[in-house]
């Protein structure tokens, strides 16, 4: 984070004012501009298909170690047990392992989803979901793109599975538990800028190696994980119709509407009660 | 007795209101009645599954998955009850704001219908809720998430809902005998209705406004930056359609309740509401029509999906939108409750297409309501049912208030 002396009064002007109102509506928002978030950068020509990103992900987060094998063509997917899998893909230029997880975006449609700011966008780019906060509706399914967060049904206390990015590590300083155990050196992790120049002077220097393009620089406004591949993303399970603009933009319109149908709908009815109450009373006055 | 009772406690003037309410409570007239047969045993099942549901959870009883994370519950009881439950706010806006007077005999029942839709239906929205004990989190400001339209809908639930009771609770200051309770609540009714249609502007196009983030997921055919004008609009002629089906069965059931003058009335409101519907109906078809051809999505037409929507656009909109014309024309009651129920069924397709048919239609497996999702949503519409009997029978809803009250205007 890069703060001059200026942006730092602002923003502690603005945390003080924030405090003092409370945390709740009309609190001016700190100035977000230069955050700069963290992220994991994943290579899938170094990936060696060994899962040891898969079976250390299960045992930090106490999910049950993955035992299905690992077949060529066979898709698996995350669910409610497993944040993280790795995919054996056919494509053109032969098998390609590619890992899926949540993709940590920088303007999250699941957290724009969240009416109770359970799943949330930390300031170092995780987007974390907090299950004190929680109601299970659901709703962050319905809107992420990537079909991210998974919801355990059979049970009477379910939770919201998906990758935290091991934002407990990364608070104590420690970098993902994946990226750490990765033997290939397929997974970086750093900030969003390093990973994306990163990536760049990877396919500058190998362009035989790689697709021309970052998976994540764009999509859905930028996402914390980024991806570099050998084949076109198409062919390695990502939906690359997914607009890259960010998705709370698209029901941004219909919220910034709201104020204003509230300021001008309630006169525009008393309005129109004042005319006909007086339209009656004159007719009624002429009856009689 | 209940004469006795109500007598009582008019003339204490609420000094035995406990007594009374006592009394109410007791079922009254004959317990096997069709209704109550099919019904009762329906919500007993259903209250059994939603035990097993909180224990096992809600995997145990439907056939929701991680890619159909909303099912029957929401896209039926809540997303189509609630544009059922729309009439009120069109019928409180025709009354009180443009005082068309002829309505005013069927507002009470409509408020009532709205207000206990959106009690079950929103709360229908409980059983769904993985963590209900959280449900108070958006409400009390520990954790505000003002960017959700979700955040919108459900404050606006729970102050429509008040809004409502306000508008209805005229007619429980009239049964309770409560003159002086009854003469402050309705000074509070202009200013509910304000709010209240406020309210229902809003939420009816946010229900609409939720599936705007799942642009990739809903078929194109039924997904567009409009939805949220298309639920507003639709809402319109779905909540009147309900008010003339609901209260074509209330003229039958509750015969003896209702006045011989508004007996009378009844035809003449049916042909207003068919006008307006086919107005709002001509206008949402319209709408439907130039964002079809502003999307240009000719080709998916001639696609399985594309029939369906065909089949919803002019088998459920156009049709009873002419039929609805033509029987305001002839004034062809019986044709003008043909139109409202096939305006229902293509507002029950719509929500559906959006929110569930058409959500993944692509994807390999399709979600189908289990036979358990559909009993608990029985169970949620009998209970209903039974509570607006209860209340019908006791508060003047169809039957005029009491003598007292025209005496203090």
């Amino acid at each position: 984070m890069n703060f001059d002396r200026r942006n730092f009064f602002k923003t502690v002007c603005v945390a003080g004012a924030t405090l003092a109102v409370g945390n709740s509506f009309g609190a001016a928002k700190p100035d977000e501009s230069n955050i700069e978030f963290q992220g994991v950068l994943y290579d899938s020509t170094r990936c060696l298909g060994c899962r040891a990103c898969e079976r250390v992900c299960a045992k930090n987060h106490e999910l049950p170690e993955p035992k299905d094998e690992l077949k060529a063509g066979v898709i698996r997917k995350t669910s409610e047990k497993q944040r993280s899998v790795i995919n054996n893909y056919v494509t053109s230029k032969g098998e390609v392992y590619v890992k899926k997880q949540c993709m940590h975006c920088n303007e999250p449609a699941c957290a724009a989803a969240c009416l109770t700011q359970a799943m949330y966008k930390t300031k170092e780019g995780p987007v974390v979901w907090r299950g004190n906060k929680c109601m299970g509706c659901r709703f962050c399914m319905v809107s992420c793109p990537f079909d991210v967060p998974k919801f355990e049904y059979h049970s009477a206390n379910p939770k919201i599975e998906k990758c935290d990015m091991c934002y407990d590590r990364i608070k104590a300083g420690k970098i993902p538990a994946c990226a750490e155990a990765c033997p290939g050196d397929a997974l970086t992790f750093g900030t969003r800028r390093e990973l994306i120049a990163e990536a760049r002077k990877r396919i500058f220097e190998n362009p035989k190696d790689y697709v021309n393009q970052i998976w994540g620089e764009q999509v859905a406004g930028g996402t914390g994980w980024l991806y570099l591949s050998s084949t076109p993303f198409n062919e390695v399970g990502f939906n690359t119709k997914l607009q890259n603009s960010s998705y709370p933009e698209l029901s941004k319109g219909f919220l910034y509407a709201v104020p204003s149908v509230f300021v001008l709908l309630p006169p525009l009815l008393l309005g129109i009660h004042e005319a006909t109450k007086n339209r009656n009373q004159a007719n009624d006055e002429e009856n009689e | 007795m209940n004469k006795q009772a109500q007598t009582l406690a008019k003339d204490n003037d609420g000094g035995s209101i406990f007594k009374f309410i006592l009394s109410e409570l007791r079922p009254k007239g004959r317990i096997l009645t069709p209704f109550n047969i099919i019904a009762i045993p329906i919500i007993l099942l259903g209250i059994v599954l939603i035990v097993i549901r909180f224990i096992n959870g809600i995997g145990s009883i439907t056939n929701l998955s991680q890619d159909t994370p909303w099912g029957l519950w929401i896209g039926f009881d809540v997303v189509t009850g609630v544009a059922f439950a729309g009439g009120a706010y069109v019928l409180t806006f025709m009354v009180y704001i443009l005082k068309m007077e002829k309505y005013r005999s069927i507002v009470r029942v409509t408020v009532l219908n709205g207000f206990l839709a959106y009690l079950f239906y929103a709360g229908a929205l409980l059983l769904d809720l993985g963590r209900p004990w959280n449900v108070i989190n958006p409400i009390i400001g520990n954790s505000f998430g003002t960017s959700s339209v979700l955040f919108l809908v459900a404050w606006h639930f729970l102050l429509y809902m008040i809004a409502e009771l306000i508008e209805f609770s005229p007619a429980i200051a009239e049964w309770l005998g409560t003159r002086r309770a009854r003469k402050i609540l309705s000074g509070l009714t202009m200013g509910a209705v304000i709010f209240g249609i406020t309210l229902s502007t809003l939420h009816q196009s946010g229900l609409g406004a939720l599936f705007l983030m799942a642009k990739d997921k809903i078929h194109p055919l039924w997904y567009s930056e409009f939805i949220p004008i298309m639920f507003l609009v639709s809402s319109i002629f779905a909540g009147l359609s309900m008010v003339i089906f609901e209260g074509s069965i209330s003229h039958k059931v509750f015969f003896d309740q209702i006045s011989e003058k508004n007996h009378k009335a009844q035809s003449g409101i049916l042909q207003g509401l068919a006008k307006i519907c086919a107005g709002a109906m001509f206008a949402y078809f319209f709408l439907q029509l130039l964002v079809f051809i502003h999307s240009k999505n000719w080709d998916l037409i001639n696609t399985p999906m594309g029939y369906w929507f065909l089949f919803e656009m002019i088998g459920f909109v156009l049709v009873p939108m002419l039929l609805y014309l033509y029987s305001y024309r002839t004034r062809n009651i019986l044709l003008i409750r043909l139109a409202a129920i096939l305006t229902m069924v293509g507002i029950i397709l719509n929500r559906l297409n959006v929110s569930v048919i058409g959500f993944k239609w692509d994807a390999p497996v399709h979600y189908y309501p289990s036979w358990m999702e559909i009993v608990v949503t029985l169970t949620v519409i009998f209970t209903e049912i039974l509570i607006f009997r209860w209340i019908i029978n006791r508060m003047p809803v169809l039957r005029d208030s009491p003598a007292w009250v025209e005496e203090e205007h």
